[in-house]
């Protein structure tokens, strides 16, 4: 606890490059797995090989990805441009399927609706099936911020700081609390990502307050 | 890439116990272990907090909080707190194993309990009204009828599980990850790479396998393979989640948690 | 404040999606800085690096110090997980100067060298060093891998040094880094050198918390640690002679990028490898691990006590 206390600055700013290794890849991923996700809906023979194939991203495990990926990205290999890229790969690979499946639960009558009001195929896009797709979509987002949180922390093996340092350091010296507080500040960050997701969507799809039902 | 087919394809690499043979079977068993040991504490709640609709809150909330614990942070606070206290090869295995069940539990407790609160009210009640008891609308109705969602779960469990046992490496065991530490420590990046590989190899061929169960052991009334179910609501019907890959499990559990309306 | 800083971060996101198409290699746009530097001037400024355990944070900490104090802007980027990373990145600019030891360095340029005493190993480290890279003076600090066993279980087998292992050692199972197991610093060398043949080996860590954990409760009967390392005194363990010389001198060195050294960098580093020696070391290095110090406390305190700051 005093360790802690002694060390607050410190954790602050390992929680912060934390929190935004995690959070910029999930606005990345999520750009790319709308246009994807949209097409794997559009397109139905594209669902189960997108679907599928982003899928499988996820099970490349961190640590080898970390590695490898600055071979082929060409940034030195300390950048956390390297971890940004790899996370927003793992969100891509966890959001593709949450989108087309988001996007194509909306109920056919609606985009009936929609076409005889005389919407075209991309302002039914923005105003109807994308708003419509909004509490899916960000359940499936919360799924990847934590997902996201908790392999940040593998960083360490290419030096990137984040709370992960406070794993290795508290293991290292057989200290528990640099480590407990690591964890902590990990769930605590999972956990802060979570509710803003879940304020953003809230936001975002106001007649589900009104109506008090869902879309 | 040359270098990984060289590597995946040296006769040298796919023979002894730390071979690819040997710690593709060690990785799929420690996978197995803790999937076994999570089941029997997810399902079972899972089950009785759909069933009950009691204690919802809490254990949503611990799940999602357990979800949110690093898998990295906790396997070496178990392997610190936990080593001393453990005798011979447990050890190390011990720590791997709890990470990956603690793990594993919230996909698997989600899609219980989405699965049986998801179950239609009216065949709820028609089977109370059958005379049925508690445990046989359980066991006959909501169960049969949870059942896509539950193995949802189990394979959304399982990838995971699969994905992240590479740890189990870390901490002084076998499986696929002992390819990417020990690659990575002597800079052999082709046996990294083909460690990577094999893990995804892997997670797919289980997966698939688990796609092939799901179809014959869910009952035909709700595959569509036989009469369609009542389709009341809107929610998307339990069949549609059958040719998704697991991680889907979490849309309609997390969509309800956020559901002001649900007690 | 914040909301500046939210839409930097987006901007930068939308430039990164930008680059990452194209594999820029120079832009670093999301490069934490840890200290002083704001931007510009970046060639005037040496990038501290360190591997990721308390020794190298720690000697990280007392060049960083050192070379603070005469004037030397210093950027710190410690703890950087496997030397297959930090190598690479003092090639590619994104670390300057990194503590490390002569005998893995110079095996990790070039395998396949012999000598083991500290000037030999110097010797050859030094034109083994790539040509953009350079080493400075060594120290006289030593830190080694050593083979170490319980002291109980080394009295009872009658064991003082490797050598005296033979005979015995197909009963034993040994533990230390995976690369142990393909190299000559392990399970090989073992071999070649002392001719013995241990019953198993376990894949574990270089001499940190895995390695002591089993050696204390029993699942390896030998294991790695590092000679300077607290925990063999106070868990009561032993660390075995080495009579053929298997391992290599380990003398602390600065590995430096050579157009980044000057007279005042390289006088500040050498000053601290002239007061630096193992029992310095090993004491320092128990404030760190056994007392919980922070490293750059312990370094500060050092650098005072030794009039180096």
């Amino acid at each position: 606890m005093t360790w802690f206390l002694d060390h607050i600055p410190e954790v602050l700013r390992l929680a912060w490059t934390h929190a935004y290794l995690a959070g910029i890849p999930l606005v990345v991923g999520l750009a790319l797995a709308l246009p994807l996700g949209w097409l794997a809906r559009r397109y139905s023979w594209l669902y189960a090989p997108f679907t599928a194939g982003f899928g499988l991203l996820y099970t490349i495990p961190s640590l080898a990805l970390f590695v490898m990926l600055p071979l082929f990205t060409g940034y030195g290999i300390l950048s956390p441009v390297n971890v940004v890229i790899a996370l927003s790969l793992y969100t891509l690979a966890l959001l593709v399927r949450t989108v087309a499946d988001g996007l194509g639960a909306v109920p056919d009558h609606v985009q009936n609706a929609a076409t005889a009001m005389g919407y075209t195929r991309g302002k039914r896009f923005f105003a109807i099936e994308l708003p419509l797709a909004v509490p899916v979509i960000a359940a499936g987002l919360r799924v990847a911020a934590v997902s996201n949180v908790s392999i940040v922390s593998v960083g360490t093996i290419i030096g990137v700081q984040q709370l992960g340092l406070l794993f290795s350091d508290g293991f290292n010296r057989d200290f528990y609390d640099p480590l407990v507080v690591g964890i902590i500040g990990c769930v605590v960050l999972a956990l802060l990502f979570d509710g803003i997701i879940i304020l953003l969507a809230r936001l975002l799809t106001p007649w589900q307050r009104a109506t008090g039902g869902r879309a | 890439m040359n270098g990984v087919i060289t590597w995946l394809t040296d006769p040298l690499n796919w023979s002894g116990s730390d071979g690819i043979p040997g710690q593709t079977l060690t990785h799929l068993w420690y996978s197995a272990i803790s999937l076994f040991v999570a089941c029997l504490i997810a399902i079972p709640l899972g089950l009785a907090i759909g069933h009950t609709g009691r204690g919802r809150f809490f254990v949503v909330n611990l799940a999602g909080a357990a979800r949110a614990i690093p898998s990295l942070g906790l396997l070496y606070l178990m392997v610190l707190w936990l080593f001393p206290k453990l005798k011979g090869d447990s050890a190390f295995l011990v720590p791997s194993l709890i990470v990956l069940i603690v793990l594993a539990i919230p996909p698997l407790m989600a899609g219980a309990y989405a699965g049986v609160e998801g179950v239609d009210p009216a065949a709820r009640d028609a089977a109370k009204g059958m005379g049925m008891t508690g445990m046989q609308v359980l066991g006959k109705v909501e169960v049969p009828n949870a059942l896509p969602l539950i193995l949802s779960g189990f394979r959304s469990a399982t990838l995971q599980v699969i994905a992240t046992a590479t740890l189990a490496a870390v901490a002084g065991t076998g499986g696929l990850g002992r390819f990417l530490i020990d690659g990575q420590k002597i800079r052999d990046y082709p046996q990294m790479a083909g460690g990577a590989l094999l893990v995804a190899v892997l997670a797919l061929v289980v997966d698939l396998l688990l796609a092939v169960v799901q179809r014959y052991v869910v009952s035909p009334g709700l595959t569509g393979r036989g009469a369609g179910p009542a389709r009341g609501s809107r929610r998307r019907s339990p069949n549609r989640n059958l040719g998704n890959t697991p991680l889907d499990v979490d849309i309609p559990s997390t969509t309800r948690t956020v559901d002001p309306q649900t007690p | 404040m914040k909301l500046t800083k939210i839409t930097l971060t987006i901007a930068t996101a939308a430039a990164l999606m930008a680059t990452a198409a194209c594999g820029n290699s120079g832009g670093d746009p999301l490069a934490t800085t840890s200290s002083s530097s704001s931007g510009g001037a970046a060639s005037s400024t040496i990038k501290v690096g360190s591997a990721d355990f308390p020794e190298s944070a720690l000697l990280a900490e007392i060049y960083a110090g050192a070379l603070e104090a005469k004037g030397v802007k210093v950027e710190k980027k410690l703890n950087i997980g496997a030397r297959e990373a930090y190598i690479p990145a003092l090639q590619d600019g994104s670390i300057d100067l990194i503590p490390e030891y002569t005998g893995v360095l110079r095996d990790y340029f070039k395998k396949g060298q012999t000598g083991t005493d500290a000037e030999a190993v110097y010797t050859e480290l030094k034109a083994s060093v790539p040509a953009t890279l350079t080493v400075l003076d060594k120290s006289a600090a030593e830190d080694k891998d050593a083979l170490v066993m319980k002291k109980s279980r080394a009295d009872e087998l009658g064991v003082k040094s490797i050598a005296d292992l033979a005979g015995k050692a197909d009963k034993l199972t040994v533990g230390g880094p995976p690369e142990w197991k393909t190299r000559d610093t392990g399970i090989p060398g073992f071999k070649k050198i002392y001719g013995l043949e241990f019953k198993a080996f376990r894949p574990l860590d270089a001499g940190g918390p895995l390695t002591l954990a089993a050696l204390k409760n029993g699942q390896i009967d030998a294991g790695d640690l590092f000679t300077t390392d607290p925990s063999i005194a106070a868990n009561d363990l032993v660390a075995l002679e080495d009579p053929k010389s298997m391992y290599a001198a380990q003398n602390v060195v600065p590995l430096i990028t050579k157009s980044k050294s000057n007279p005042t960098i390289e006088g500040a580093l050498n000053a601290v490898s002239a007061k630096l020696d193992t029992a310095t070391l090993s004491d320092l290095l128990t404030q760190v691990v056994v007392d919980k110090k922070d490293a750059d406390t312990v370094a500060k305190e050092f650098l005072t006590k030794a009039g180096l700051a």
